[in-house]
């Protein structure tokens, strides 16, 4: 079968998910020189995911992700200087060094954030939805979450409170078949979780998140329904994560097989050799694409690098609109 | 004479006809017209859009109140208690308190929650409890508990307007006492406490309900030849040191009165900062009058023998000047 897309297309949609992938590998490395601290949770195996999904949305519609978020992030368009340098919790990174890896954050492109608390993210969309509903925007809110997310009784009272509501949200929810070290069907009763949404009122769908092309044709359309009915759909996306949960993962909880038979579904691999057969792009093409990204990596590093500490005596900034003391 | 339930009403209409940001969602605040009967009518004048009956599920619709704020809204969150607020802690603690730090100033949350609190219906140990040290606790977020008429009208007022979540505690026992309430006046800083009677023997420091039980023990120590000076907090986060400070300068003795238990109170928080900046203007070891260390019993003699008392607090101002 034929991608049947154009060769921009097909362009734009590689250049992301390799940029996402040498900026995740980066990041590990400079997590083992010890530039990057504290957790980090990488996307490695998911980018058709954040790919697809970030080229089907608007500029003017809402994120909300989660903790596992450089890739949704830096395909929205933060910068990624700023978030090499919010990594290495530098002043001049996207959260001014106060969020990290987990809780990258841009006013400016709608990013409400990176979540780390699973499922806290769910109802935050909610209300972002609600916003726009009482103001007469159009905008969609679309709301990223993982499997594990699907345990906690917030994305059930969310579902609920968002169809209740009539309220234009995106679930979508990044099934990468574990929720940390827990396997799906060791943390869900059912595991199509594409089977709770009707529950509630809103109409469920499933794709498979491997697959960039459609990824982006699900969300879009999706995303559409949702802006002409102003009313919530769920999108199920079925995707797996070939690294560790995070970098202190040792993996005891799957097999070396087991990632190795998912990796045979490499996004940015099969991809790759599909539009080179179907005559889109060509190796040429990915060695600059290669080489833009080795490029755009190494002057957020040298960013990041440059970028200053924040003062100490500034700590308190941000902590209310004015200083309290 | 305006009740307390009715001048947190004033204050919402206020807030509903003058800014169209504004709305007021939470559990059967509409058509049950509030458990408090404090919403009662709203629903009528504003709508369903603006006047919302939510499911009952705290998490999410605090959580949804947090998501419109920063959406550009000025939502109204009624919480029916504190105690049900304890299933909406994960979005207070985790997304209202620290979203604009973590964002490095981005994004800003204007939400302003409402619960009731405190014990004295015997509604036992799921429905009496005063959690507002737990709030208090909280960077990020502000704490309000508004003792008179006026200031359950006045803080709501300010609680909506400021730019940062404000939490307002309104005792349970307060809704139906009267008072003046003079909806034209500047009003004074929500953030500072208030001397409401002076005195010059003894401060009694309160907070909400506690502060008419701390008035009528000033009276009865009066009878016995002590002037207690009664310090409302009025804001629990920021707490005024200024004032408690001054005050206990020239009484030179203390009794907080903290409808929680003692451990860990806020009565332990002021009992440390006269610890830690007043340690040479005491005569005399702060006292403390607080809940017992027991879930708040049901049986009227029990739950009044667990919660702080006039006779309580009479007792332990008369023993900061070795008298009882």
């Amino acid at each position: 079968m034929t991608l049947d897309i154009s060769r921009d297309q097909a362009l734009d949609l590689l250049r992301d998910m390799i940029r996402i992938r040498r900026l995740e590998e980066k990041s590990a490395e400079l997590y083992s020189k010890q530039k990057i601290r504290g957790f980090l949770h990488l996307y490695i195996g998911e980018e058709a995911v954040g790919v697809g999904a970030m080229h089907a949305l608007r500029e003017d519609d809402n994120i909300v992700a989660t903790y596992r978020e450089h890739g949704h992030a830096l395909i929205r368009g933060i910068p990624a200087c700023e978030i090499m340098a919010e990594m290495y919790g530098k002043a001049n990174g996207c959260s001014g060094g106060r969020g990290g890896s987990m809780h990258l954050f841009s006013a400016k492109r709608r990013f409400y954030g990176g979540h780390a608390i699973v499922g806290g993210g769910l109802p935050i969309a909610v209300g972002l939805a609600l916003a726009d509903k009482m103001k007469g925007e159009s905008r969609v809110t679309a709301c990223f979450f993982g499997d594990g997310a699907t345990d906690e009784g917030e994305f059930h009272e969310s579902l609920n409170l968002a169809a209740l509501w009539k309220l234009p949200v995106l679930f979508l929810c990044e099934n990468n078949e574990y929720a940390m070290g827990t396997a799906l069907y060791r943390h869900v009763s059912d595991r199509d979780i594409a089977n709770n949404p009707p529950a509630y009122g809103i109409p469920a769908d499933s794709v498979n998140g491997m697959d960039v092309v459609a990824v982006e044709r699900a969300v879009h359309n999706e995303a559409e329904l949702v802006r002409e009915t102003s009313q919530p759909r769920f999108l199920e996306l079925k995707t797996y994560r070939f690294r560790a949960h995070s970098m202190y993962d040792a993996e005891l909880y799957r097999s070396k097989e087991e990632v190795e038979e998912h990796k045979k579904q490499d996004p940015i691999e099969n991809f790759q050799a599909r539009a080179i057969s179907d005559g889109l792009v060509t190796q040429a093409d990915i060695d600059a694409i290669e080489a833009d990204a080795a490029k755009e990596i190494a002057e957020a590093i040298e960013f990041a690098e440059h970028g200053e500490w924040e003062p100490v005596e500034d700590i308190t900034r941000h902590t209310y609109a004015r200083d309290l003391s | 004479m305006t009740t307390y339930r009715d001048a947190v009403r004033t204050a919402l209409q206020t807030l509903l006809r003058e800014d169209s940001r504004v709305f007021l969602m939470g559990e059967d605040v509409g058509r049950y017209g509030g458990p408090y009967a404090v919403s009662k009518s709203l629903l009528k004048e504003f709508g369903e859009e603006r006047v919302r009956d939510t499911p009952l599920c705290e998490s999410t619709f605090v959580g949804a109140g947090i998501g419109a704020a920063v959406g550009g809204m000025r939502p109204i969150v009624e919480v029916m208690t504190v105690n049900f607020s304890l299933l909406a802690l994960d979005q207070v603690v985790n997304n209202a308190a620290v979203m604009r730090h973590m964002s490095g100033g981005q994004f800003e949350v204007p939400i302003a929650v409402r619960m009731a609190t405190g014990g004295g219906k015997q509604l036992a140990a799921q429905h009496s409890h005063s959690l507002e040290n737990w709030y208090a606790h909280i960077p990020g977020i502000k704490v309000l508990a508004p003792a008179t008429v006026q200031d359950a009208h006045d803080m709501l007022l300010a609680a909506v307007e400021d730019p940062d979540p404000v939490f307002v505690f309104e005792h349970q026992m307060l809704y139906g006492i009267e008072g003046p309430l003079d909806t034209e006046a500047t009003p004074p800083s929500p953030w500072k406490a208030a001397v409401r009677r002076p005195g010059t023997d003894v401060s009694l420091i309160a907070y909400g309900g506690s502060v008419h039980k701390a008035l009528t023990a000033a009276e009865e120590l009066e009878k016995a030849g002590m002037s207690a000076e009664v310090i409302d907090l009025r804001s629990l986060r920021p707490l005024d040191r200024e004032t408690i400070l001054q005050s206990v300068s020239h009484t030179h003795r203390a009794v907080v009165i903290d409808e929680a238990w003692k451990t860990g109170s806020l009565a332990s928080e002021i009992s440390a900062i006269l610890a830690e900046d007043a340690f040479y203007e005491l005569d005399a070891p702060v006292a403390r009058v607080c809940t017992l260390e027991v879930p708040i019993p049901y049986a009227k003699h029990l739950e009044e023998a667990a919660i702080p008392q006039v006779d309580r607090i009479v007792e332990a101002a008369k023993r900061t000047v070795g008298d009882g």
